[in-house]
């Protein structure tokens, strides 16, 4: 328990950066550029939003940086990011509130799955290492590695949608039919949601392909799978039971370093696909120099990441005894 | 737009002859690869603006696909392809390289640091270092630049750079302190020799393969994450680069006019220069790790050899 608690700790202090970066970043920045926005929209919306928009930002307010601070603070914890210029009158917690699910539906699926495969095919890799298939396909998950995101959505996007018309270009779910708990509104965000998943799964399936690689081929070479090896015990069982199950442990590890990347990813490729999530918002919010809502995006990705890595933490501990025979001691 | 990184922290023996690893590197057919591709991409960003024309002048032939008078044919106002990709190809190159170069000194300072002073320091840095690591750098980097309205391309490399250190600063901490016991530190210690000397003649020297490795992998980090940010239009859309091609051709819907000549080569040019990086990485990866390396045995004769090599083992000792 005091892995989790360790980590937990170490989260909650990564939360506070984050919530501290997004208080200073406004104040930091030359030519004030909120005040600019504030003076631009202030005669077109209601004074309870130019009073919570002066409340998330601290301005016209008399108070110093520390007290701007902790009424900002004040704010964060009830709920209250301010009021958004782009989808006026809506606040942001609004706005974040219906995008929310829509990522993490897709982000997460396409994770999971590109988890999945990656490190099947990393196992399979290291294991056939030498036959010229296998060694072929590392300059191919090079390039993937390297692909951008929102390029290979706009390719898959141009053949797919546009070309063979097999599915839709844009959007979460066809137009036709209500958001609800219904076989139509499903299997229309289903259908929607192929492309954007495939284009994470594509660009995201070689990182873990090549650490499953490595960590496999390091792995192979103990002592102990020799051993196996040398009493006879099943190809299939020495390659899963010993081997990999102690090889997927960095491949979890590293898991919070590429939730990152992968996260930074999706946001571009929501964009390319119109797809209605957090990327989408962001994009939205960017072009309108819509200043609270941009904030907004950027914590509750960074709240997501953090809740991802701990999901994550927990995973580690549920695989790896060693961190539960630590406590013991 | 994920970046390939291994978990693996491999203790590479110390070098006494320097171009050895080098040497050693460049064996590889995969480097030779990786080595041409960047090379190319280098040249090109270097030479080729003197040879095209300006690429945001008009001309008359609007959408026009790939002729001889337009390699790469033309966008919806008849600006050249070609020329933009090339031009292009100079900004993306440059804003990689500042960012790493920026990253990789940030990192260097706060690695050696930590590992260095020890104690609370290192709690301190580590746990600085960490939060970086975790908090979605694109999100970031997004809302930095967005309050930089229109900033130059300069401002953009260096929001960059902020973001993309974290990374090699923690592998550098970990190198340095298993360094920090090896026996010809302690001997130089001992020997009195004082700390900058110790860090600039006995510890960066051995670090070199591992700072090239990060240094590879954060530009090219920064040459996506560039290329994302163009992409959404936040920084300068006016200066040409691989991400603001795609800018342009995404608001002029390209993809729906078929204009495929228009968006296929930015993101081609960023995917194979990329796929170069990582060729020249996984180079030094192997170099670093040497069980990585292809040993040219089948899977079966490959454990025959260990097998062997484990009998000797258990025979002499």
């Amino acid at each position: 328990m005091s892995f989790i608690l360790r980590r937990l700790g170490f989260y909650v202090v990564t939360a506070w950066v984050a919530i501290t970066l997004n208080f200073l970043i406004p104040r930091l920045m030359p030519g004030n550029p909120v005040q600019v926005l504030f003076s631009r929209i202030k005669h077109q919306i209601s004074p309870a939003a130019v009073h919570a928009i002066s409340l998330a930002f601290g301005l016209n307010t008399s108070q110093g940086l520390l007290g701007q601070y902790w009424s900002y603070l004040d704010q964060l914890f009830h709920g209250n990011l301010g009021v958004s210029v782009t989808y006026f009158p809506s606040t942001v917690s609004t706005v974040l509130r219906t995008a929310l699910p829509w990522t993490v539906a897709l982000v997460g699926v396409a994770t999971v799955l590109s988890f999945v495969f990656g490190t099947m095919l990393g196992i399979l890799s290291a294991w056939r290492r030498g036959s010229r298939t296998v060694d072929s396909l590392l300059p191919i998950t090079a390039f993937l590695s390297a692909v951008p995101y929102f390029w290979l959505g706009l390719v898959l996007l141009t053949v797919f949608a546009v070309e063979l018309r097999w599915l839709p270009i844009a959007g979460g779910y066809s137009v036709d039919v209500t958001p609800g708990w219904t076989w139509e509104f499903i299997s229309s965000a289903l259908v929607h949601g192929i492309l954007p998943a495939a284009t994470i799964v594509i660009s995201s399936i070689a990182g873990w392909l090549l650490g499953m690689r490595n960590m496999m081929i390091t792995t192979l070479a103990e002592d102990y799978v020799l051993l196996a090896e040398a009493k006879g015990l099943h190809q299939r069982r020495v390659l899963y039971t010993y081997a990999a199950r102690n090889a997927i442990l960095p491949n979890i590890a590293s898991f919070a370093l590429s939730l990152g990347f992968i996260v930074g990813g999706a946001i571009l490729t929501e964009i390319v696909f119109s797809y209605p999530g957090i990327g989408y918002v962001l994009f939205q919010a960017v072009s309108n120099n819509d200043y609270p809502l941009m904030q907004g995006v950027f914590l509750i990705i960074t709240f997501m990441v953090l809740l991802a890595n701990l999901l994550a933490d927990v995973c580690y501990v549920v695989l790896d005894p060693r961190t539960r025979e630590s406590d013991r001691r | 737009m994920s970046i390939v990184v291994s978990d693996v922290i491999t203790e590479s023996e110390p070098t006494t002859d320097r171009p050895g690893w080098i040497r050693g590197v460049l064996r590889s057919k995969k480097v030779a690869a990786g080595l041409v591709i960047v090379v190319f991409f280098v040249l090109l960003g270097l030479i080729g603006p003197f040879f095209v024309g300006n690429p945001s002048a008009g001309s008359p032939d609007n959408l026009a696909p790939p002729s001889l008078s337009h390699l790469l044919g033309t966008t919806q106002t008849g600006q050249d392809v070609f020329a933009q990709l090339v031009i292009g190809t100079r900004v993306s190159l440059a804003v990689g390289l500042i960012s790493a170069l920026l990253a990789t000194l940030i990192a260097v300072a706060i690695g050696l640091s930590s590992a260095l002073l020890g104690g609370l320091w290192d709690e301190l840095l580590s746990m600085f270092t960490n939060v970086f690591l975790v908090i979605p750098a694109l999100p970031l980097v997004i809302v930095l630049a967005g309050y930089l309205h229109g900033a130059g391309t300069l401002a953009v490399a260096l929001v960059i750079s902020l973001t993309g250190w974290s990374w090699t600063a923690r592998i550098l901490r970990a190198q340095t302190l298993s360094l920090r016991q090896r026996d010809y530190i302690l001997a130089a210690r001992a020997a009195g020799e004082s700390t900058p000397r110790i860090i600039a003649f006995e510890i960066l020297p051995n670090e070199v393969p591992l700072i090239a490795a990060q240094f590879l992998i954060t530009v090219l980090y920064a040459i996506l994450t560039q290329a994302g940010l163009a992409f959404l239009g936040v920084g300068s859309v006016t200066t040409w680069s691989w991400g603001t091609m795609l800018y342009w051709a995404e608001n002029a819907e390209a993809l729906s006019l078929g204009a495929w000549w228009w968006f296929v080569p930015p993101g081609l040019a960023l995917a194979l220069l990329g796929t170069g990086l990582a060729l020249l990485n996984f180079g030094i990866d192997e170099y670093a790790n040497p069980r990585l390396r292809e040993s040219g045995l089948t899977p079966r004769a490959e454990r025959r050899v260990n097998r062997r090599l484990l009998a000797r083992r258990g025979s002499t000792s």
